[in-house]
Formats: structure tokens, C-alpha cells, sequence
């Protein structure tokens, strides 16, 4: 169970180009927070180190289970959870195959039984299982992607603009799993411009400008969206 | 300090010139087959030895910096890379010059030359990955040098047996002691001439790098805009 | 039917699942299973490489034709081994740049990053899908040299393919490390070739020469050269696990 993933001072520099450049921010697990920011800000870059593939310039990113903070590479990867605009799924393959696949390298057990819930939960139908991924439509495809992220139960979930190509159906459907995801006790970072999708689940905000934290804050009952738009024209525009 | 070291080094260099120059064509005694053509093999062998100083000096720094991500060590192996090249070229042309001299061929596949163009190609490749390589070259590159230096005795080994199964023609002759003497003198000449490049180029490398750092730390000071 | 994602999804991860354990080598069988399924389902990798591979054989056999004793045409079967060489290195060439290529599409190569999967292990498994991959093109291609060039490449079975194992492994290997190292440079399909085939020169006399040793009956010669490809292949082996993870990483 993760308490909290606390960033400190975290720089990044790609080659000369400075993307992030001091940030400081604390994730609670049961929150949902909304990572926003106009383009360049360094949001997916944030999600970058987090997910521990990008190396930080400097600074550190440390995940907390009560005292303790997790190592480093697999161990985190466990744990972590990303959604993010490509799905990281094989045209190739089926849904179940890729499913499958992945659940051999996140060494999930039952991974059959568990890809078929999986996938009932996010709705594919049974027809559609075992057709190759590249014949599927946008909202499909988003709908395995995210069965791919929580097939092995994540207690961290980064989700880089997963809203962007839904439906309204679809990108409420994701909102409420992110709920329930928020209700068991995950770290949920979510970045995105969908301001609507994200108003009344969003209890902690963090607004990025050119690679530093502008604005943050808390919202016990969630944001609403004139107050998610007001704040992101005071901040970012 | 460093400045006054890069002058010395350079000032060495020059008197080193005019001196082998004079050891090798007025000291060192004429090649008993080759005459005067063997004069090139003081210039020749000394190269070679740089080369193979260059790159394993560039295969070392890579790796401490795929390792470590220091700059510092990607400056070194840069500054190396491109001195590679540079002496690579002039272990070819004089050795290819050299054996038309001696066996009326311009090119032999001689073990030790067949080493050298393969090594140098390898560190064109370097330059060019460097050079086009887009973002992440300073990476790419790195695990080519640490290829590239693996790879030396390899390339060594199989061009030599592969060579025997054909008629051997020497390459280094026996040396008379006028001729070492020119020689080595030439080898320590070429060595100050070498690390003083490489010096130099480095610490181009790394001004380069410190000057896009502070440009950085003004942005974020909001010194400059 | 659509059911709601919360209920069921909260009770699944309250159960907790299990975790099993997994070696090392199940992971880099995953990879190649994955790699293997995807490719030969569309095939057209496979059938990319073994048709230029075998074009470059019957294009050569062109190129060096010469008067038999008889007055016919013949091939000049003393250059065969080059020739095969040659071809395998080209089609390697080609499956290698595509094997990566794959994991850009989608970005899956991200998705395979982020899991827990050593890096090592990813590595080798698109390593040995791509010593498959060139397993089967030899299949064809060596068959076909010793048809077109008359060279009598079955006579000596065991050292033949244990030559060819080692020689395929080695390439197989430092191909998947420079393709992945050059996967996201736009100039990739001209560095790749320019980068890889200067270290790949020992392993290609050594291949020739061998395999020109078991045609002339010098078994001996022959034996020499797999011993050294048995070295060469463990050097870079080492260079390639130990530089893989850091080209991969930003």
C-alpha cells in the first residue's frame, strides 16, 4: 500500500532544453489529482520520471509505503500503472493476447481468469476478444488499454490524456473506474485538458507552467468546473 | 595554469616537428630495400599507435558515461572520437602510400592496416551518428565506441589468420638503432601532439556544455529571458 | 454487456492478486513468443527477408558466371560461402530494422519499458525472435546456394550448423542492440547499416572462411573459426548486457 509519492526539487534538462525545473509536489493515495497545463509545461515529462523512465537532470521522486520508501526499477514497475495516449498494445495481436502477454511480464497469476474480468469490467465484447487490436475502433482500443493498466492492480495509476478520442459514455466510464480506483486507496495522477470529464472527481490540483509548479490545491469535495477553468486561465494562460 | 600546460605542450610540439623531421631524414639511417621511402614509417607507425589510443580512450570515456551520465566523460569521448578519425586518415593514406612504395600496391589487406580502415570507418560512423544521430546521439554513440573498442582485437586476430592463408608481407622491418631512435622520438612526439588535441577539444566540448548550464541557471534566475 | 467498472474492478483488487514467480528466462520467452506470433501471423517479415535473400543469391550467381570445363555456364562455386554470407547479412539487415520498428507503433516499446520485466531479458528475447527469424531465412537461402553454386555445403552437417547457430547468434545479437540504440533516430535505415557492419566483420570472415574450409574437406580450419566465433560471440554478448539498459533509458 502506498501513502504517498513525494516529489522534491525535480529538474530535467534534454540537452540544452530545460523542462522541468524545480517542482515540488506531494501525492496522496485516495486522491485524484488533475496535472494541468497549456503545452511544454513538462506534464508528460513529469509522468516520465515518474513511471521511472526517464532520469531526472535532479531531484528526487520517492515513493512512500508509511516510513519506508520503495527501491528502485522492478519493484516500483509493480506497482505503477500507465495510461497514456498510445495504448501499448500489439495491432498484431488480440485483446486477450496482448492481455495475456502482459500479464506474463507483470507475473500476474490467473492471468486468463483476470483478463477476461478485465475486460468484461471495461466493456469489450466477447465477439470483439479475440480479433486483432488493429481492427478495432478508438474507444475499443482506449477501453483494453486501460484493462492493460490495471491488470496487475496497480496502486499507483499515471494516466497521460486518456480522455482525448472518447465519448462522452467512454470518458465517464473511465472517470468512475478512476473513482473506485481513488476509493481503494491508489495514487491517481491524472493529466489532461478535458476540464469537464475531470470536475467533481479532482480533490487535489496542480497547475505546470514552463516547467514549474504555478498553482496548487486541495479540494475535499472536488473542483468544480468553473472554479478547474478559472484557475487554469489565472495560471496558465 | 592549464594555458600555460596547452602553450608548453605546444610549443614541444613545434620543436618536436623540426626535430623528427631532422632525426628521421638526416639521423636515421637509410632502409636497406626501401631506401628513402621508409621514411614514412616513422610518421606511419606513430599515427597508428595514436589511433589506437584514441579510440580506446573514446571506448573508456563512453562507457563511464553510459554508466555514470557525467558530461564530462561524453566531452572526453567526443574529443577522442574526432581525433580518431583524424589519425585513422593519416595511418591510411601514409600506409597506403607506403605500400605502393614498398610492394607496388596501393592497398594490402595486411592484418594490421585492414585493422586500422575498419576501425577508422567504425569512428566515421561515430562522427556521423554524433552528427545525425538526433536527439540521444551522445547514447548512441557511446555504446559504438564501447562496440568499436571490444571489437579491436577481434577484427586483429581474424584478419591475421584469415591473412596467413596468404603470402605475409612484413610490415614493421627490423630497426637499427638510428631507426628506433627516430622512432620513438616520433611516438612521443605524436603522444604530446595527441593529448594536447585532446585537451584542447575537450575543454571546448565541455564550454560548450557549461555555457548551455549557465545559460539555464540565468533563466531560472530570471537574469535573461 | 456493460456493467459498472467500479463494483466489480474494487473487488478484484480488495482480493489482491498473486503474484507467481517468474524466472528470468520465462520473460525473455515471453518476449520471443510475442515477437515470433506477431511476425509470422502477418508474415511479411519473413517473407521480406527470404525473397531478398534469395533474389541476392540468383542476382550474384549472375554476377560470376563462368565457362565450365565442358563449355557450360556454371557458377563459380569457390565464392559461395561469400555469397550466402552476404545475402544473410543483407536480409538480417532488413528483419532487424523491422523488428523495432514494430514497437514503435503504439508505442508499445514504452509499455514493455514500464514493466517490471528486466531490461536484459527484453533484450535477449528480441535477440532470439530475430536468430529465429534468420534460422528460417538461412533455411531457405542455404539450400538455394547449394543448388545454384553446385557447393557441396551438406557434406559436413554438424560443424555446418553449429557455424551457421554461432554466426546467426552473433549477429542476432549486436543487430538487436544497434537497432534499439538507433530506433528513434530519423536517419535510422542509413546509420544502422554504417554502424553495424564495420563490428561485424570479424564474424563475417569467420563465417566465410569456415564455411570455405568444410567446402574445401578442412574441417580443421573450420573448427578454428567456430572457436573463434564462440569468443567473439561471448565478447559482445557481455558488451551488449552491459550497454543495452543505459541506450534504452533517457
Amino acid at each position: 500500500m502506498i501513502d504517498a509519492v513525494v516529489i522534491r526539487g525535480l529538474t530535467k534538462r534534454f540537452g540544452t532544453q530545460r523542462v522541468l525545473a524545480g517542482v515540488d509536489l506531494e501525492l496522496r493515495a485516495g486522491r485524484l489529482c488533475a496535472l494541468l497545463g497549456p503545452n511544454g509545461a513538462g506534464k508528460s515529462t513529469l509522468l516520465g520520471i515518474l513511471s521511472t523512465l526517464v532520469r531526472p537532470t535532479a531531484g528526487e521522486v520517492s515513493f512512500r509505503a508509511g516510513d519506508r520508501a520503495l527501491g528502485g526499477g522492478g519493484e516500483l514497475r509493480r506497482i505503477i500503472g500507465v495510461l497514456a495516449h498510445d495504448s501499448f498494445l500489439y495491432g498484431g495481436l488480440t485483446a486477450v493476447e496482448n492481455l495475456l502477454f502482459y500479464a506474463r511480464l507483470y507475473e500476474v497469476a490467473d492471468a486468463e481468469a483476470r483478463a477476461e474480468a478485465l475486460l468484461d469490467e471495461v466493456g469489450l465484447e466477447p465477439e470483439a476478444r479475440h480479433r486483432p487490436v488493429r481492427t478495432f475502433s478508438r474507444g475499443m482500443v482506449q477501453r483494453v488499454a486501460l484493462a492493460r493498466a490495471l491488470l496487475h492492480d496497480p496502486r499507483v495509476l499515471l494516466l497521460d490524456e486518456p480522455l482525448t478520442g472518447l465519448d462522452r459514455g467512454g470518458a465517464a466510464s473511465l472517470v468512475r473506474t478512476l473513482e473506485s480506483a481513488v476509493r481503494r486507496g491508489c495514487v491517481v495522477l491524472v493529466v489532461s485538458h478535458d476540464l469537464e470529464a475531470l470536475a467533481g472527481v479532482t480533490t487535489h490540483l496542480a497547475i505546470l507552467r514552463r516547467g514549474r509548479l504555478q498553482h496548487e490545491g486541495h479540494s475535499a469535495a472536488g473542483f468544480s468546473y468553473q472554479e478547474l477553468k478559472e484557475l487554469y486561465h489565472r495560471h496558465a494562460d | 595554469m592549464k594555458r600555460a600546460l596547452y602553450l608548453a605542450a605546444a610549443a614541444a610540439c613545434a620543436v618536436g616537428f623540426a626535430g623528427t623531421l631532422y632525426l628521421a631524414f638526416y639521423q636515421a639511417p637509410l632502409d636497406r630495400l626501401l631506401l628513402f621511402n621508409q621514411k614514412i614509417f616513422y610518421y606511419h607507425v606513430a599515427n597508428a599507435f595514436m589511433l589506437f589510443a584514441a579510440v580506446i580512450t573514446c571506448g573508456v570515456a563512453s562507457l563511464l558515461y553510459l554508466r555514470k551520465r557525467q558530461g564530462r566523460h561524453d566531452d572526453l569521448a567526443l574529443a577522442a572520437g574526432e581525433l580518431s578519425v583524424m589519425f585513422g586518415a593519416i595511418v591510411l593514406i601514409s600506409g597506403s602510400i607506403w605500400g605502393k612504395a614498398a610492394w607496388d600496391v596501393w592497398w594490402d589487406w595486411d592484418a594490421r592496416l585492414t585493422t586500422s580502415l575498419l576501425l577508422w570507418m567504425t569512428m566515421v560512423g561515430y562522427v556521423l551518428v554524433r552528427k545525425y544521430g538526433g536527439p540521444g546521439s551522445e547514447r548512441m554513440a557511446a555504446g559504438l565506441a564501447v562496440f568499436a573498442t571490444v571489437n579491436i582485437p577481434l577484427v586483429y586476430f581474424s584478419v591475421r589468420i584469415w591473412r596467413t592463408l596468404h603470402p605475409q608481407t612484413s610490415v614493421v622491418p627490423e630497426l637499427e638503432g638510428g631507426m628506433r631512435v627516430a622512432m620513438w622520438s616520433s611516438v612521443a612526439l605524436w603522444l604530446i601532439f595527441f593529448l594536447l588535441l585532446l585537451g584542447v577539444r575537450r575543454q571546448a566540448a565541455y564550454a560548450e556544455r557549461r555555457l548551455a548550464e549557465l545559460r539555464d541557471q540565468a533563466l531560472d534566475a530570471g537574469l535573461i529571458e | 454487456m456493460r456493467t459498472e467498472l467500479g463494483g466489480v474492478v474494487a473487488a478484484l483488487g480488495a482480493g489482491g492478486v498473486q503474484r507467481g514467480r517468474v524466472s528470468f528466462l520465462r520473460h525473455v520467452a515471453a518476449m520471443a513468443w510475442k515477437d515470433l506470433r506477431v511476425e509470422l501471423r502477418s508474415r511479411e517479415i519473413l517473407f521480406n527477408m527470404a525473397f531478398f535473400a534469395a533474389m541476392m543469391v540468383v542476382l550474384f550467381s549472375f554476377a560470376f558466371l563462368k565457362e565450365g570445363r565442358d563449355g557450360e555456364v556454371v557458377a563459380v562455386a569457390e565464392i559461395a560461402p561469400g555469397f550466402l554470407w552476404v545475402a544473410v547479412l543483407f536480409s538480417a539487415t532488413l528483419g532487424m530494422a523491422r523488428a523495432f520498428d514494430r514497437e514503435r507503433e503504439a508505442d508499445t516499446m514504452r509499455g514493455l519499458l514500464l514493466s517490471p520485466a528486466p531490461r536484459t531479458a527484453l533484450f535477449l528475447g528480441k535477440a532470439v525472435s530475430l536468430f529465429v527469424l534468420m534460422a528460417m531465412v538461412e533455411a531457405v537461402v542455404v539450400p538455394l546456394v547449394w543448388f545454384f553454386f553446385a557447393a557441396p555445403l551438406f557434406a559436413e552437417p554438424l560443424p555446418m550448423a553449429v557455424l551457421v547457430l554461432l554466426a546467426t547468434a552473433g549477429v542476432a545479437v549486436i543487430g538487436s542492440v544497434f537497432a534499439a540504440m538507433l530506433m528513434r533516430t530519423r536517419a535510422r535505415d542509413i546509420l544502422l547499416p554504417v554502424v553495424l557492419y564495420p563490428i561485424l566483420v570479424p564474424l563475417f570472415i569467420a563465417a566465410i572462411k569456415g564455411t570455405s574450409g568444410l567446402l574445401g574437406g578442412q574441417t580443421e580450419q573450420a573448427w578454428f573459426w567456430i572457436r573463434f566465433l564462440l569468443v567473439y560471440d561471448a565478447a559482445f554478448v557481455v558488451a551488449a548486457l552491459w550497454t543495452f539498459e543505459s541506450l534504452v533509458i533517457e
